[in-house]
Parts: structure tokens; sequence; C-alpha cells
């Protein structure tokens, strides 16, 4: 029924157009005749104008999307590479959108300007090698730099030393959650493999060989995992299924995860979790957040729902590679905080070997 | 001429055999008709389809998880209730880019464009081999109708994105996509990709064979440049994507490990070894990314011709736009692991593809600043044509200035997968890309079909799409930079993204908008094929070949001999000439020196 509702009305609605078409020809029988449906003068200064227009329609969508989305954005950066990442994020945020400017207002007031008027001859030029010289030149100069600056920096986040004091953690995706394994008192991570998943009835949720002894002492967590604040971390990444990429947006940290391949990256967390809910960014998004919040929660008590609970900040780590009916929902709560706080959660934690007794 | 007329005309004589309304219509070996061909299956019928899927999706996003009776009627069991089932959200995701990107953008404007102009432009009676090009149409039929019939396979057609990454595309316990419907998916991929090569041969050997008398390589228009430089890089990528495709088959059917290694799903351990993921996204990209110019470069060409026709100027450094379609063409072919720079590869690989990377930015950008210098003291002429051809090189800087950023690996990290790439790849490639098509369409559709298009209908399909174009992407760059990845069915399951739901609103009544658009120029192409003014034979007082041949359509293109050239395609307005334009087929006057270019 509904199918037949939708039908007709889309066929009365070309119906529609198809009259309004032939009332508009009608409608200029009497006029001087001109239906070669080729732009005239008219329509070229229209038309010239209307370019104009859309050059500020541009502007004004840039100008209003920066002042009423930038609240939206990532607050300041909880890691030591961050304040690099994002200092390079700005310099060339504010090359493209010179760029943008200048180069959208040269298009669009030349579209403007030279709308065709009749008679009038266009000026015969073909090509000037010095010009192109130019503007082949001054491109690739600041590419250049920009390469230069993005590739000094790329390195310095991927160089991953292995260093005494880092602690290692093991992120372990799966359809559809996350798992991270600390390498305890050792810091080393046992071996892994996913033939060893079905060993100790499951327990063994992320195939800790359990020949290897390094493995004994490695801590496996759910829901939450813990970092302690200044700490360099790296991490290894896993999957057992199909790919995901483990995605820490506050720290400017990607890397997939590759069933069959153990992938790497490293940061260090500079601000706690504490810390961050006080960040003033911060504190505006979860007051906005929680008046949307708020709002839904009117309408679910007035069907005899729960309300929802109000929303406290938390660092996430989220999937970024699809993955499935639940890729939306992969998320995991991140804590920052003292050495301190972290031993003391740490400690209260089952031990692999503690798990598969 | 006339002197030759007859006696060509009998020569020719043999090209007059019978038609039948199969050959003519159907199994026809005339390029005009496979191009009309392609117009209406790759762009109006499967671009319907792929901008349809978009609209659907949007509704999900900007209202999540609420009950839609266009829900109901199209996914029927994939939508209990009008509810959207995740599954089928990515699975609409994965097809409406696979149509988008490979049906419409590359099959229909190739298709269509490439075979229009080659012969026509280049002064040939037809492309080298009819009967390739004719197989060719009818392969790119049978994968569309193979990738149409995964649509109504149990299990849903294939979810796992359109760069199919494995293991999820290759294991149908890991989403219900990856079951017939990626099989499907698979070989109508393998035979569109058959469709492409033969298509692309036969553009190469009739660019390099069939030119006319006089048509030396730099003077061809720079639409036959485009596309004589995409049919290349076409050759050479798209049998990568069909190993890829293979050797994927055999991984799904016949127990082999190219792509998969160390793999538990749903309480078991898959006897996968030694395979590599990532292998797959070196050879998927190895097509992937030159596909972009695949996709933007005819619409480039486009763009090139119907700018400097409608400006009444030479275009602005011709063989500077040669080299840098050259140039683009060749890194196109190096950059392939900016898709990878978080895969898991190499570090210093990610510097190499960084470096590549930034360098095709700048014969991209010598492409827009002679665009902008051919519209400087030009007489302006807005058809619609010109319209989309100003808009493609707006979006054009717009989308590929964003692309300075996700080119540095650096960057890239934050904001890989997010909707930042979202924005920048539609605007750069998907909106470039279909100006260029409009563009086309409008311009040669007196080449088609012998009648006008309704020019006022052109002006409103432009304006609303234009503002719709970026206020649907626009915002989608904050988004990403708040770090909503893309492909999440909703952004609404965890409390951190709330705040991003009233943009999303934003998008998608902007995206409906844009599709409301869609059905005026789709009423404007039927209307006036049918009903449209009769046009003249070169309404536009355009230079080129295509415009000498007669309005009918006839075998063979001219009637008489095919006519001569003597000039490079763009002497408009040329000082001591009467009218602005003068036909490359007009010999140079008495005492006029040829155009230095």
């Amino acid at each position: 029924m509904t199918l037949l509702l939708t039908l007709t009305i889309l066929i009365l609605t070309g119906i529609a157009l198809w009259q309004i078409t032939k009332i508009f020809e009608l409608s200029q029988l009497g006029r001087k005749k001109d239906d070669s449906q080729i732009a005239t003068e008219k329509d070229n200064d229209l038309n010239g104008k209307l370019m104009f227009a859309f050059l500020v329609f541009i502007y004004v969508v840039t100008i209003y999307s920066f002042w009423s989305y930038s609240k939206v954005l990532l607050p300041e950066s909880a890691s030591a590479h961050g304040p690099a990442y994002d200092t390079l994020l700005w310099i060339s945020f504010a090359i493209i959108l010179f760029a943008q400017t200048i180069t959208q207002a040269v298009l669009h007031v030349f579209a403007y300007k030279y709308r065709g008027i009749n008679n009038r001859k266009a000026y015969f030029y073909t090509h000037n090698n010095k010009l192109e010289f130019i503007w082949t030149i001054i491109p690739a100069i600041i590419f250049f730099m920009l390469i230069i600056y993005g590739m000094v920096t790329w390195g310095n986040i991927m160089n991953i030393e292995e260093d005494e004091d880092a602690l290692v953690i093991e992120l372990y995706a799966q359809q559809w959650n996350w798992k991270a394994r600390y390498a305890g008192q050792d810091n080393v991570l046992g071996d892994a493999n996913v033939r060893f998943l079905n060993d100790f009835d499951g327990r063994n949720s992320v195939g800790i060989d359990s020949s290897d002894p390094n493995g004994m002492d490695d801590v496996v967590v759910t829901q939450e995992f813990h970092l302690p604040v200044n700490r360099k971390v790296i991490f290894k990444f896993r999957s057992q299924d199909v790919l995901h990429s483990a995605y820490m947006p506050h720290f400017r940290a990607q890397m997939n995860c590759v069933p069959g391949m153990i992938t790497e990256f490293a940061f260090t967390p500079t601000v706690t979790t504490a810390d961050m809910r006080m960040n003033s960014d911060v504190v505006d998004k979860v007051n906005r957040i929680n008046k949307i919040r708020y709002e839904n929660s009117k309408e679910l008590t007035a069907n005899g729902e729960e309300a929802l609970e109000p929303y406290q900040f938390d660092y996430l780590l989220l999937c970024a590679k699809i993955c499935g009916a639940s890729h939306y929902n992969m998320q995991m709560k991140i804590v920052v905080e003292s050495e301190k706080d972290y031993e003391k959660w740490l400690s209260e934690q089952k031990t692999f070997s503690e798990t598969i007794q | 001429m006339s002197g030759t007329t007859n006696i060509s005309h009998s020569n020719h004589d043999d090209h007059h055999h019978k038609e039948t309304f199969i050959t003519k219509y159907i199994f026809s070996q005339d390029h005009k008709m496979i191009a009309k061909q392609y117009l209406i299956l790759g762009v109006l019928f499967m671009g319907f389809i792929g901008v349809a899927m978009s609209l659907l999706f949007r509704l999900q996003l900007a209202w999540p998880e609420q009950s839609f009776a266009v829900f109901d009627i199209f996914l029927g069991d994939w939508a209990p209730e009008g509810v959207m089932d995740p599954n089928i959200y990515l699975a609409l995701v994965t097809i409406h880019g696979t149509i988008m990107v490979f049906f419409v953008l590359t099959a229909g404007l190739s298709g269509t464009f490439s075979n229009l102009l080659i012969p026509l432009q280049i002064g040939a009676r037809d492309m080298a081999s009819g009967l390739l090009n004719m197989i060719s149409f009818w392969l790119f039929f049978l994968s569309s109708m193979v990738m149409l019939a995964s649509l109504f396979v149990e299990a849903g057609p294939a979810a796992a994105g359109w760069t199919i990454y494995p293991p999820l595309s290759a294991l149908p316990q890991t989403q219900p996509g990856s079951g017939t419907g990626m099989t499907l998916w698979l070989i109508s991929m393998a035979i569109f990709v058959a469709s492409s090569l033969l298509g692309s041969l036969n553009y190469i050997v009739t660019v390099i064979n069939l030119r006319t008398k006089g048509m030396s390589m730099f003077r061809l228009p720079l639409t036959i440049w485009a596309f004589f430089v995409t049919a290349i890089i076409g050759v050479i990528s798209f049998p990568v994507l069909l190993s890829a495709a293979l050797l994927l088959i055999m991984d799904r059917s016949f127990g082999t490990s190219f792509f998969l290694s160390d793999i538990f799903v749903q309480g078991e351990v898959l006897h996968y070894q030694g395979g590599s993921p990532v292998l797959f996204e070196h050879l998927f990209w190895f097509l992937g990314h030159p596909e972009v110019y695949i996709v933007l470069l005819p619409a480039l060409g486009i763009t090139s011709e119907i700018i400097a026709t409608n400006s009444r100027k030479p275009i602005f450094g011709y063989r500077a736009m040669v080299a840098s379609i050259l140039a683009i063409a060749f890194l196109s072919t190096i950059v392939w692991g900016h898709h990878m720079f978080i895969s898991g590869m190499n570090p210093f690989l990610g510097s190499v593809f960084t470096f590549t990377t930034l360098l095709i930015a700048i014969p991209s950008a010598v492409k827009a600043f002679n665009y902008i210098t051919t519209l400087w003291k030009g007489n302006l002429q807005f058809n619609p044509g010109m319209l989309f051809s100003i808009g493609l090189v707006s979006t054009f800087i717009t989308g590929g200035l964003t692309g300075i950023i996700l080119g540095d690996s650096t960057l890239d990290i934050n904001i890989h997968d997010t909707y930042f790439v979202v924005a920048h790849f539609h605007l750069v490639m998907g909106i470039s890309a279909l100006y260029g098509l409009f563009a086309g369409v409008y311009h040669w559709f007196p080449k088609l079909f012998g009648t006008m298009m309704n020019k006022n209908l052109g002006y409103i399909h432009f304006w609303v799409t234009a503002i719709s174009a970026y206020g649907v992407f626009f915002p989608m760059h904050f988004i990403g930079m708040a770090g909503l990845p893309r492909r999440y069915y909703t952004n609404t399951a965890f409390p951190y993204f709330d705040d991003l739901a009233n943009i999303n609103v934003v998008i998608t009544v902007f995206a409906l908008l844009a599709g409301a658009a869609q059905l005026v120029f789709l009423y404007n192409f039927l209307h006036s094929m049918f009903f449209g003014k009769k046009a003249e034979q070169n309404p536009w007082r355009s230079n080129t070949m295509e415009w000498t041949a007669p309005v009918e359509h006839i075998h063979g293109n001219w009637p008489g001999e095919i006519p001569h050239v003597h000039r490079w395609a763009y002497d408009y307005s040329k000082p001591g000439q009467k009218e602005d334009f003068v036909l490359q087929t007009t010999p140079h006057s008495k005492g006029e020196v040829e155009t230095e270019h």
C-alpha cells in the first residue's frame, strides 16, 4: 500500500513538473521567442552575479563552520607528541585556508567580472611560460617545506626505541571488543597465538602460550585500561579475526590491528583523566552533551523508561576500521592516572597464572 | 570538398549495410550508440541507484534507529519494523561506494565520453574495433546485472566497504554480507575489469592510429589527451585489481592463504597460515589510487574543453595542461601507500609515499591556475555545462587542498578513516567528477541526441547542487576532526559524539536537497531527449571536429570524406578572424600565422 502511494506521488510529481514546464513554455509564447537553449546576455549576467554570490556563500559557510563547529573539535592533545602533531596540523590548515580563500576569490570574481556581453571579443592569450614556472615553483617550495617538516615529525613519532622504562601493553582486538594485556612484573609479554584461545575452557582470552614463562605474570583486562601519566607506553596490536584500527584520538594515536602480525605505536600520556575533565573545552563539551541527554531523558521518562545517566568525560579507544555489524560500538575506556594509582589498580587485577588455575 | 564527396561516398557505401532494430539499438557496434548505452545504463540507471542508497543511509545517520516507511519498503526484512539493521547499513555504504566509483564514474563517465568523442574529435569513422567496443559494453551490462543481483541474495550484498579488505570480506562467519553477496561482488568486478580493459585498449589504439590527416598529437583537444592517458592508467592498474580479486576468490573458496593468517572466529581456529591482509591492501590500492585519476582526468578533460569554448578563449597553457596530465598519470601509480600509513607497513615507506603524494599536488595546482587564467579577460557564456565546469574547479580546489593534510603521514594518524577523509574524497573526486560528467552531458547532449537540454532547468540543477554539495561535505571535515570514525552505523551508541547529532541532521537535509536536484536533471534529460528543441549543427560555436559532423547520426560519422585538420583546437577569438571561433578543419587564410601554443 505504502509502495503504491509512494509510486503514485512520484508519478504525480513527474507529471506536475512536466506541466509546469509546459505552462512556462506557453507563457513565453507571446514574447519574442528565444528557445535556443543557449545562454543569452541576460543568462550570463544573472549567472555571473550568482557566481559572485556563491563566493560569498563559500566564505560564509567556512566562517560559520569554524565559528560554530570548532567547539566540537578534539581538545588539546594528551600525549607528548601531541603538540608537535597539532602544530603541524594548524600550520597546514593555515596554508590551505589561505590558498582556498585566494583561489576561490580569483575564480569566482573572474567568472563574475568577465560574464559574457554580446559583441565583446575575448583576449587571445595562449600561454606564458614564465607564469607557469612561477605557479609550479611556488607550490613546489611550500610542499617541500611541508614534506620535510612532516617527515621529521613522522620520524619522531614512529621511531619506537625499546626503552627500559617504557611500559609494554598489548591491545587485542576482536569482533567487537577490545582487551588490553599488561606485561606484568618482567615487562615482557608472553608469546601468544590464536591457537591457544580454546585452552583452559576459553579462559585464555587473548591466546597466551602457557609454556612461555614470560606470559604467566601477564594481566588481561576488559572494559577499561589504565595508563600511568608521563611514562612512555609501547603498544603492540593484535587482532584475532578481521582488521581493526586502534584509534585513540585524544592521544593523536592510531594503528591498524592486523591478524597474523603484530603492529606497534608508542606515546607518552601527559594529562591525567582527572585533569582533562577540568579542561575548559572538555567541560563545555560535557555540558553540551548532558544538556542533550537531559532533553532525551525527558522523552524517555515520559514513556516510563529510565532516564539517561549524566555523561562524564573519559578517554576512548575506538575502532576506526570497518569490522562488521557492531563496528560503531567497539570502544574501551582509557584511564590516565598517577603512577601510584596505576600500580594500585594493576595489583588488583588477576594475572594469567591466577586466571588459569 | 564537394568534388571528392561523391567518390568517397561510393567508397563508403559498404558501411551502409542493412540495420535491424537489434543491430542498431542493442548489439550496436557504432561508438555513438554505445556511448548512449553507457550513459543510460552507467550514469542514469546505476547513478540513480547509487545516489538513492546514499539518501537511505543519510536518513539513518541523521535520525538513528528510527523507523522509516521508506526503509520498510526498500529494505524489507533487513529493516525490521522500518529500523535499518547495522549490517545493511554497511552493505548500503559498500554498494554506494562501489556503484559510484566503478559503475558511474569509471564506466559511465569514460564509457560515455571516450566512446562519443574519441572518434568524433580525432576524425575517425569509428573505434578501432567496433566489435570489442560492443563486447566491452555488454560485459559492463553483465557486470552491472551481477552487482544488482547481489542486492537480492538472502544475507544481503557485500558489506565490507568498497575496499573489501580481507579477512572481513573473506570470511562469511564475520559478517553476513561476506557470503553469496561478496561472491557476486567479486564476480561482478572481475567482469567489470575485463570490460574496462577492452574499452581502454580500444581507446588507446584508436587515438594512436586513427587520427585524421593533420591531427598531430599536439593538435588534439585536451579531452582526447585526458581520455587517452586515462585509458593507459586503466590498462596498467586494473589488472592488479583483477589479480587481487582472483586471489581473494581462491582464499574464500579454495582454502589458500594469500591474505589470511592466524584467525579465530566463532570459537574455531581456522587453518589459514602465512598470508597477509596488508598484501591485499597493496594490491587493492595499486589500482585504487590510480582509480581516483581514472575518474578525475576525463572530468578535467571535459572541463578544459567546455571552459575554453564558453570563455571564447584558448585554454591557457595547452602544453602545460598536457604535461600536468602526464605528470599526474605517472605519479598516480606511485602514491598508493598513502592509504596505508597506519596499516602496519614500515614507517619508512610512509615517508616515501608522503613525498610522492605531495608531489602530485604540484601538477594539480598548475591545472587549477590554468583554468582560472583561461577565464581571465574571457567573454564567458554561462551555459549549464560552463557552470558545472567552473563548479568543478571550485570543488577540485576545496577538496584537493585537504589532500595536503591527508597525504602527510603524520597528520593522517589522527584523521585516518574519519569523516575528514569522507569529506575530502567526495569533494575532490566524487563531486568534481560528477560535475565534469554533468558538464559533459549538457554540452554534448546536442551531439548525443540531436536536441538541446532546457537551460533554465540546468541552471536550477547546478545552483541547488552546488549549494547542497558544500552543505553536505563542508561540515563533514569538522566531525572528522572531532574524531568520528567513518562507517559508523550511528554516532549515538556511546555519549562522546552526542553533540554531533545536529550536524548530521544538517548534512542529511542538504543531501536530500541534492537528491531532489538530481530529479530535475533526470526529468530534463528524459524530456529533452524526446521533446527537446532540435539542435543546430554547432550550437556552442565550438572549434572541435565533432561539430562538423551532421546532427543526425550516421554510420561512419561524416557523409563524405573525413575532413582534414589544419590547426589546434583552441583558436577562439583569434585576432584577425571574423568569428570568435575557427573550426579545426578550416585551413589558415592567406597571411594567417599558425598559433604558437
